[in-house]
């Protein structure tokens, strides 16, 4: 199993979820991220005096995947977050060694 | 003593003016509070709340006195603080100062002070213990304010016998207050802004407005407002009050474009704090002038003022002194341009519009007195207050949130956990 982990813009949000329910997956979770990469930061101007902010607004999206699924997960998620401008984001997947639903107890790959 | 007549309309219009200045207050702590971090938004809009409260109580008890009593020894330097004390013999719906009731110019002025005062707060934003900005507020408006309106506001034979000396002596033209409040508050938030020193993290750590709409609601108020301080400074409803109106909205309408301007070529962007900015920009210059110039003149001085005020916020960083909000480059730089304006475009005063030099001169007197005098007399009373009390909050307390710390209180509800502290 893979903890498929994704940074990526904020706009683009809307369209990674869409193509990722389309390809079947069945829960994401998603939280308000901020940082920077090779895209470094951006400059605001108020009343003249610029100002340069480091860390820029993200999203972070994870999915658990199962082991043969994830690296098509990782290209729908790569294709559907991409505008080919800097600042795109990453995607990287993750080995995890149990999943537990809450609810049931179900284990494994039961529980994904 | 003469019989006075109570002319209704004037009473309506000054009743009208009174509320609307009053809104100025909290379209201040709006425009100010907006422009503060999350942090420090509270304090910054308590400060504007704090001076009107502290201003109209001493209002009541001897400033009225101290600005609209006879002058001392005819001086032209104060008024008598014992004739109007509590004010004495004017409190009641009968007595009358010019031809409204006394007690609607009373409240109207009153506000006057409490606006003057609660500007000055701009410049000591996040870091100014609450309890010596009430202390303060208390001192400077009965050490500066009150004298310097005196010299101002006061004209022989309206509420007293003699009045100011910058009014009767010197001849100066201030309709509405661009020395009396604007330059004197405008200096007095350099000279705090010098006490009290930089923020920690000053030009290292971004200190972004924390909403900049509820900036251009405040300076949406203050314009509101802003009528009643113009119009309302005519004392009557009439052509002067009308006039004043239409000059109020041509500077300002022109200042707004000209701070864009100034953003749009040299930094690329208008920016809605600019327009916010050039608004208050446009209404502190015409104040002294609205009512001196004609419709083109009160363009060119907003137009003037947007450009002049624009490029003057770049003053503190070069000399160093972290005038927070701005004071320094909106209210004592517009003051300055909108006092010495009228004496090159005010209507046959002016040194382009049918008079000579002459005015110009007394213009920049007044301008340099009320400067001089607000600038140093606030050091004083800053430093004074710094060395026994403090003025300033401890580190600590600046970066944890003065909101928080002083006021145990946050601005906002974040249904956030990930931004620490507040529970769902």
């Amino acid at each position: 199993m893979k903890l498929i982990t994704a940074i990526i813009k904020p706009f683009k949000l809307e369209d990674v979820k869409e193509a990722l329910i389309a390809f079947g997956i069945t829960g994401m979770t998603v939280s308000e991220a901020s940082g920077f990469g090779r895209q470094g930061g951006h400059t605001e101007v108020y009343r003249g005096a610029e100002y340069t902010v480091d860390l820029i607004p993200k999203i972070r999206l994870e999915v658990l995947a199962d082991d043969n699924l994830a690296e098509k997960v990782i290209d729908v998620i790569v294709k559907a977050a991409s505008t080919g401008a800097i600042g795109d984001g990453k995607v990287w997947s993750s080995p995890v060694d149990n999943i537990v639903r809450v609810r049931t107890g179900e284990r494994g790959t039961d529980a994904i | 003593m003469e019989e006075v007549v109570i002319n209704s309309g004037d009473t309506a219009w000054m009743l009208i003016s009174t509320g609307l200045v009053t809104l100025m207050i909290p379209g201040l702590a709006l425009f100010y509070g907006g422009m503060v971090r999350v942090k420090s938004v509270l304090n910054m809009m308590m400060m504007s709340f704090g001076a009107l409260a502290v201003v109209f109580l001493l209002w009541i008890i001897v400033g009225f006195s101290l600005v609209f009593g006879d002058s001392i020894g005819s001086r032209g330097l104060l008024g008598d603080p014992g004739q109007f004390l509590f004010l004495n013999g004017l409190d009641n719906a009968n007595a009358a100062i010019g031809s409204i009731p006394a007690v609607v110019f009373i409240a109207f002025q009153g506000i006057f002070a409490a606006i003057t005062v609660a500007l000055i707060s701009g410049s000591i934003a996040d870091r100014a213990k609450f309890g010596s900005w009430m202390l303060f507020s208390a001192i400077w408006v009965t050490v500066v304010y009150f004298p310097v309106a005196h010299w101002v506001f006061a004209f022989d034979d309206f509420v007293a016998k003699t009045g100011g000396w910058i009014a009767n002596d010197l001849g100066a033209i201030d309709f509405a207050g661009g020395t009396a409040v604007h330059i004197n508050a405008g200096a007095a938030g350099l000279a705090l802004a010098i006490v009290l020193g930089k923020r920690v993290g000053w030009r290292k750590e971004a200190m972004r407005p924390h909403s900049l709409p509820l900036v251009m609601l405040g300076a949406a108020l203050l314009w509101f407002g802003w009528f009643g301080f113009n119009a309302g400074s005519a004392v009557g409803s009439n052509g002067t009050a009308g006039l004043a109106v239409l000059n109020t909205i041509g500077a300002t309408v022109a200042a707004l474009l000209a701070w864009l301007l100034v953003e749009k070529i040299r930094d690329g962007h208008a920016t809605s704090l600019g327009a916010a900015s050039g608004v208050v920009a446009g209404l502190v210059a015409i104040t002294p002038a609205c009512a001196s110039v004609n419709a083109s003149g009160a363009l060119i001085i907003g137009a003037l003022a947007g450009v002049v005020c624009a490029l003057s916020v770049g003053i503190k960083f070069k000399l160093g002194f972290d005038d927070s909000l701005d004071v320094v480059a909106v209210h004592l730089v517009g003051g300055i341009v909108g006092t010495l304006m009228i004496g090159l475009v005010g209507v046959d005063v002016g040194l382009f519009n049918g008079g000579g030099t002459d005015q110009l001169v007394k213009q920049l007197i007044g301008v340099c007195a009320v400067f001089g005098y607000s600038l140093v007399a606030t050091l004083i009373i800053g430093y004074a207050i710094e060395k026994t009390i403090g003025f300033r909050v401890s580190r600590e307390v600046e970066l944890e949130g003065i909101d928080l710390k002083s006021h145990a209180e946050s601005a906002y509800e974040m249904y956030s956990s990930s931004r620490g502290g507040s529970s769902l």
